[in-house]
């Protein structure tokens, strides 16, 4: 508990030393306010603007969210697939990696055209960019299974039903985790990023990256950083989330479970 | 099932397996194991040991030859048998409990008699007090005794053990070959014991099969007349001394130079 304490108590310190600096050079240099504001200005933006910042947040958490849960059923459905034979494996793995190479940039615009602008073709972005890592990390856990283990359940006639659940799928479930940290982050960059180009149906109510896009337009630089911290704050949160439920289905017997703790 | 008292309990004749094109791993192999005899079979890296109980469990099949396990092939006699591997592969997310359990719960046994046997078991390989830990939390020894409890679970008649004791201390090893003998002559199963321990092969063994090499061929066989039961005693005595040193140097032979 005591070195808990000082971990957190050591990240302030930090903190309170990187808003320091950040206010000397504004001093030093005379850095206009519109190219970099005090760390002041950004705290009374917060404050001023503290709806709709929460509203802009709101949104993008609710599309990542989406995102991200629509790419974890999706993505354990098709490793559960991948699992059955090396032939499906070997037909389909490839498209994966399209999955993962292709740049979301490039066919973000093309899905808005599609879909039409809105949450569901931005959340629809944070789906297709958060699938590949879910899809590649828990095929991997299903199909390296210690062969003995298999053996050990052929010996008791199991059925591959039996293998499948009780054998292949928990093996699955630390990958599956790895895969959700990834995809956590990536979720709520698909988001923005989707929002970047795609706005909102309705003007003025659209997500962090849309509100990002109108704050530098308005060189509204304090709001324009408090977007950027919420969208810290967002990743942040996501990924949290993610490593509690790790510890709290890993902690009693998987080794890793205990590494998430930071030293 | 087939109580039929003058058929041997594993019978292997003629049995050679390899792989593809290369050279056979076992090369015409004739062994009978009587019922509740104890085998180890014993002999260097790459005499296909593994291999010989791999295919009495029907995880493998003959490229000739034919094996019987209680009359049947061995795909039909698996309920008979139990197979003990070499870590103690147990699954990570279940505990000890339930881990003692899974060879009962795949061949859906109901619930209740399996915790009836669950706690039986416990007490007989005195796992009681970590019932309800995961494996990540017992020592080698611990774990491999969980692996024998889960194996015994299902009341086999046969049981084919692949090293089990390998990785263990020598201290722990010798507690678990005497509590392996005392399981034994309790519940008088045939047991298949595949070691690279001599004194390990010669304390436990009724007989013990000395394998070569290149390819795997039963190159000598020993009776074991040492008394029974095996006390701790039995290991300091002068014939078990003579009869390993003998073994030792059978095994020797068959190393090629």
């Amino acid at each position: 508990m005591k070195r808990r304490a000082i971990t957190v108590l050591n990240a302030l310190i930090v903190f309170a030393a990187f808003l320091f600096l950040w206010q000397i050079i504004l001093w030093i240099f005379h850095v206009p306010r519109f190219m970099l504001p005090s760390p002041y200005a950004v705290a009374l933006a917060v404050l001023a603007r503290f709806p709709s910042l929460m509203n802009a947040l709101a949104i993008t958490a609710e599309e990542s969210a989406g995102g991200l849960i629509a790419s974890i059923v999706v993505g354990v459905f098709v490793a559960l697939v991948f699992a059955q034979s090396r032939w499906v494996r070997k037909m389909l793995y490839p498209y994966t990696l399209l999955l993962q190479t292709v740049p979301i940039i490039a066919i973000a615009p093309l899905i808005l055209m599609w879909m039409g602008a809105g949450m569901p073709a931005v959340t629809l972005i944070a789906f297709i960019i958060s699938l590949a890592p879910i899809i590649a990390n828990t095929t991997q856990g299903l199909i390296s299974v210690d062969e003995n283990l298999v053996h050990l359940f052929l010996m008791h006639n199991a059925s591959s039903r039996q293998i499948l659940f009780k054998l292949r799928l928990p093996n699955a479930i630390p990958n599956l985790f790895v895969g959700m940290r990834i995809a956590s982050g990536i979720a709520v960059i698909g988001a923005i990023t989707g929002e970047l180009f795609a706005g909102s149906g309705r003007v003025g109510e659209g997500g962090l990256g849309y509100s990002i896009l109108y704050a530098s337009s308005q060189l509204q630089t304090e709001y324009l950083f408090a977007l950027v911290l919420a969208a810290t704050v967002l990743g942040f949160a996501f990924l949290f989330l993610i490593m509690f439920l790790e510890w709290y289905f890993l902690h009693k017997w998987h080794e890793s479970a205990r590494a998430v703790e930071i030293e | 099932m087939s109580a039929n008292g003058d058929v041997p309990e594993i019978e292997i004749v003629g049995v050679t397996k390899r792989y593809g094109e290369a050279r056979a791993v076992l090369d015409s192999i004739d062994v009978v194991i009587e019922k509740q005899e104890f085998v180890s079979i014993i002999g260097p890296s790459g005499c296909g040991k593994s291999t010989v109980l791999k295919l009495i469990a029907g995880l493998s099949s003959p490229s000739s030859g034919t094996i019987r396990v209680d009359g049947m092939t061995p795909l039909n006699a698996r309920e008979t048998v139990s197979f003990v591997f070499q870590d103690a592969t147990l699954l990570p997310w279940r505990t000890v409990k339930e881990n003692i359990g899974l060879g009962m719960e795949l061949e859906r046994a109901p619930k209740d008699r399996r915790e009836k046997e669950i706690a039986m078991l416990l007490e007989l390989v005195g796992l009681k007090p970590v019932s309800d830990s995961y494996p990540r939390e017992l020592s080698g020894g611990m774990k491999m005794r969980v692996s024998i409890a889960r194996a015994l679970a299902t009341h086999p008649r046969v049981m084919l053990l692949d090293e089990p004791f390998a990785a263990l201390d020598e201290m722990t090893r010798d507690r678990l070959n005497e509590e392996i003998l005392r399981l034994r002559t309790e519940q008088k199963w045939t047991a298949v014991f595949v070691t690279h321990s001599v004194p390990e092969a010669v304390f436990l063994s009724d007989r013990i099969l000395v394998l070569a090499p290149n390819p795997g061929r039963v190159h000598a066989e020993f009776r074991v007349d040492l008394p029974m039961p095996r006390t701790p005693a039995v290991r300091r005595s002068k014939e078990f001394d003579t009869l390993a040193s003998h073994v030792a140097h059978t095994l020797r032979e068959t190393i090629p130079q």
